[in-house]
């Protein structure tokens, strides 16, 4: 009889200890290749975990973060989420920097039925629709048509497109070419560079004795949008000159200095502009608390990136608590519930048709002016 | 299209071609050093040149004076330069120069992990030395900063040249590479030569980083493509020889700006790397290369 009390005893703690801890899982790039982007996402996902922790975790239990490096190598990537749906057992995936570690992991994520939300860019990644992902950063589609309708705001109709030939500015490249006559917008010169090169002043060159010719529109990632920035400088260009998302950051300025870069317009997110918005606009708080504890743990600036995990972990975390049961399939019932959240890119809203959740509002368009930031109405 | 196009136009492509050209020039001059004393091709110098760039911005930010940032990059990486030959290269002397191409491989390797972790993942630039107000001539653009790099890669080049020809070291540097046994017997300290190689090597190498960094920015993972680059350069140009090193950046560079300017971007990189087999089909060493019966 003892003995039998001994072991429904020990059950009964097994059953405890097993319960105790909610696993959920990232796989972020934090070195390599993508590794600025990949280092503020897993920054902010620890910090967020801990922070959570220290409130007590969800519904008295404790969130156990279990994360990976995959370096930007999507076969990395799949072989870490294979380990956390099969052996770390987690109940929702964050990450993937790039897209194609994203794609990697999504497969994985929808086999298993376990709940994944993307922090990389490509459309591909929820359309068509995946029951089980979900992303948070707004897509190259959605940055082309919110340039274009500047653009078309200030008159500017016939447009050369110079695009890096890395992932982002290929892809980016393809989307603009897609929707641009839709937006009223003619693309008459289509140039390329390589992510590298030191120079591009021919390609400007040509788009600048294309005739008609009425803005540049750089699709680009890295230092390539710093290099076309001074070029454009350097030969007089005078045609206005945008860039992507892609390089909405401190760091762009930085590279390409401030007095030539003066102008440029790109569409970002609120993070950027934190204290310029107005004090009724709901992602103020958000963004100023996330730019504040952020910059207290790491010690960097933060970074759109860094705003993506942010959102993600955000979107995980309510989900959490809102869900009937820690189950993989309860999680993704109310992650896919999610109604006016309030992120740093945007506002969420996810529907069984849309796992993106961001509409175009989410983007502001952002004029470079004496090396800071402005606001576009 | 193109007959249309003006003067100006053509002068502005070839300052672009000879902007680009010069950079792969002063990565393809550091492969020279290396290459003669030893016939390895150091796939670690690109990370020297990421290394010139990467310490002088840490020294610059410091709050050093611009000439005395460049002169630490550049002990620093000559430094790191003599490192990697004692720590990795002497110890497997003997074995195939393959091998040895691998150790400096695995090197580059360690060198960009490393940088990442000491001096962090973001890119990075420094001030241009006289300014950033173009120069205009004829209508064409030139940024100051490109004569800096085109002066700095004929500034080494004929000091390498004069090196090779004219002093006892540099045909001692020769003389190792050609018959290391021969050279011990008529009295060259082969090890020092083999030292002394790595330390040039790396030197240039960091030179050309600070040169090139205010035009190209630097970050921890730029050394590949410079390398690769300046690699095609050299072997375009003949592996070894300055005055290859110097024809071939020169010439991959107005190919590129060339095609670009005239033809297509889409086809830049295809038509230089086409244009590069066809003068290796020609010339099987490259233009200024070495006759290859010297080695039966």
């Amino acid at each position: 009889m003892k003995r039998i009390a001994a072991g429904v005893l020990a059950l009964g703690l097994m059953a405890t200890t097993a319960s105790a801890d909610i696993k959920i899982g990232a796989i972020v790039a934090e070195t390599g290749p993508a590794s600025a982007l990949g280092d503020p996402e897993a920054k902010t996902i620890r910090m967020m975990v801990d922070a959570l922790n220290a409130k007590g975790g969800i519904k008295g239990e404790k969130v156990r973060l279990v994360l990976y490096d995959d370096g930007a190598d999507p076969s990395k990537a799949k072989t870490f989420a294979t380990r956390l749906v099969e052996d770390d057992e987690v109940v929702a995936m964050v990450g993937g920097t790039t897209s194609g570690s994203s794609m990697a992991i999504l497969a994985v994520a929808e086999e298993a039925k376990v709940p994944f939300i993307s922090l990389a860019g490509a459309i591909e990644i929820i359309d068509p629709v995946k029951p089980y992902v979900f992303k948070t950063p707004h897509t190259d589609r959605m940055a082309c048509l919110k340039i274009f309708a500047d653009m078309k705001a200030r008159g500017l109709t016939k447009v050369g497109l110079i695009s890096g030939t890395d992932g982002f500015g290929a892809s980016m490249r393809v989307q603009c070419l897609a929707v641009a006559k839709a937006s009223g917008i003619e693309i008459v010169a289509d140039e390329t560079y390589g992510p590298k090169d030191a120079d591009m002043t021919p390609q400007l060159i040509n788009m600048r004795n294309t005739p008609g010719i009425q803005a540049i529109l750089n699709s680009g990632f890295g230092q390539g949008p710093a290099t076309i920035t001074r070029n454009h400088q350097q030969i007089g260009l005078t045609l206005p000159l945008y860039q992507s998302h892609g390089v909405a950051s401190n760091a762009f300025i930085e590279l390409a200095g401030a007095k030539t870069a003066e102008g440029v317009r790109l569409p970002g997110t609120a993070l950027l502009v934190g204290e310029l918005l107005s004090p009724d606009d709901p992602q103020k708080p958000v963004v100023l608390a996330y730019k504040a504890s952020f910059e207290a743990a790491a010690g960097a600036p933060v970074s759109t990136f860094g705003g993506y995990a942010h959102d993600a972990m955000r979107i995980l975390i309510d989900a959490m608590g809102r869900a009937s049961s820690s189950k993989p399939a309860a999680l993704r019932d109310a992650i896919e519930a999610t109604s006016g959240l309030v992120g740093t890119t945007g506002t969420y809203s996810y529907s069984p048709t849309d796992h993106l959740g961001l509409d175009l509002s989410a983007f502001r368009i952002l004029e470079i002016r004496d090396g800071g930031w402005k606001l576009v109405n | 299209m193109s007959d249309l196009v003006p003067f100006s136009d053509l002068l502005q492509f070839l300052v672009s071609g000879v902007t680009v050209g010069a950079v792969y020039a002063l990565v393809a001059l550091g492969f020279t050093i290396i290459y003669n004393a030893s016939d390895v091709v150091n796939f670690a110098q690109g990370e020297f040149v990421m290394l010139g760039g990467m310490i002088s911005v840490a020294a610059v930010s410091a709050g050093l004076p611009l000439p005395l940032a460049a002169l630490i990059a550049i002990v620093i990486t000559a430094a790191i330069g003599v490192a990697l030959n004692t720590l990795a290269i002497e110890p497997a002397r003997g074995a195939p120069v393959v091998s040895l191409i691998i150790i400096t491989i695995g090197a580059s390797i360690f060198i960009r992990g490393v940088t990442q972790i000491v001096f962090g993942k973001g890119t990075h630039r420094l001030p241009p030395f006289s300014g950033d107000a173009p120069l205009h001539l004829f209508g064409a653009a030139i940024l100051p900063q490109s004569l800096w790099v085109v002066a700095g890669a004929v500034a080494i080049f004929v000091g390498l040249w004069l090196f090779f020809t004219r002093t006892l070291t540099g045909r001692a540097v020769l003389a190792t590479s050609n018959n290391r046994l021969a050279a011990q017997l008529v009295g060259i300290n082969t090890g020092f030569v083999m030292t002394l190689s790595f330390a040039l090597s790396a030197g240039i190498g960091a030179l050309a980083g600070v040169l090139i960094t205010p035009i190209t920015p630097t970050s921890f993972e730029v050394g590949i493509t410079l390398a690769l680059k300046g690699f095609a350069a050299a072997m375009l140009g003949g592996m070894g020889n300055p005055k290859g090193a110097l024809a071939g950046g020169l010439l991959l560079g107005l190919l590129e700006a060339l095609t670009a300017g005239y033809l297509s971007s889409h086809y830049k990189d295809a038509v230089a790397f086409f244009v590069i087999l066809v003068v290796l089909f020609a010339f099987p060493r490259g233009l200024y290369g070495s006759n290859p019966t010297e080695r039966v």
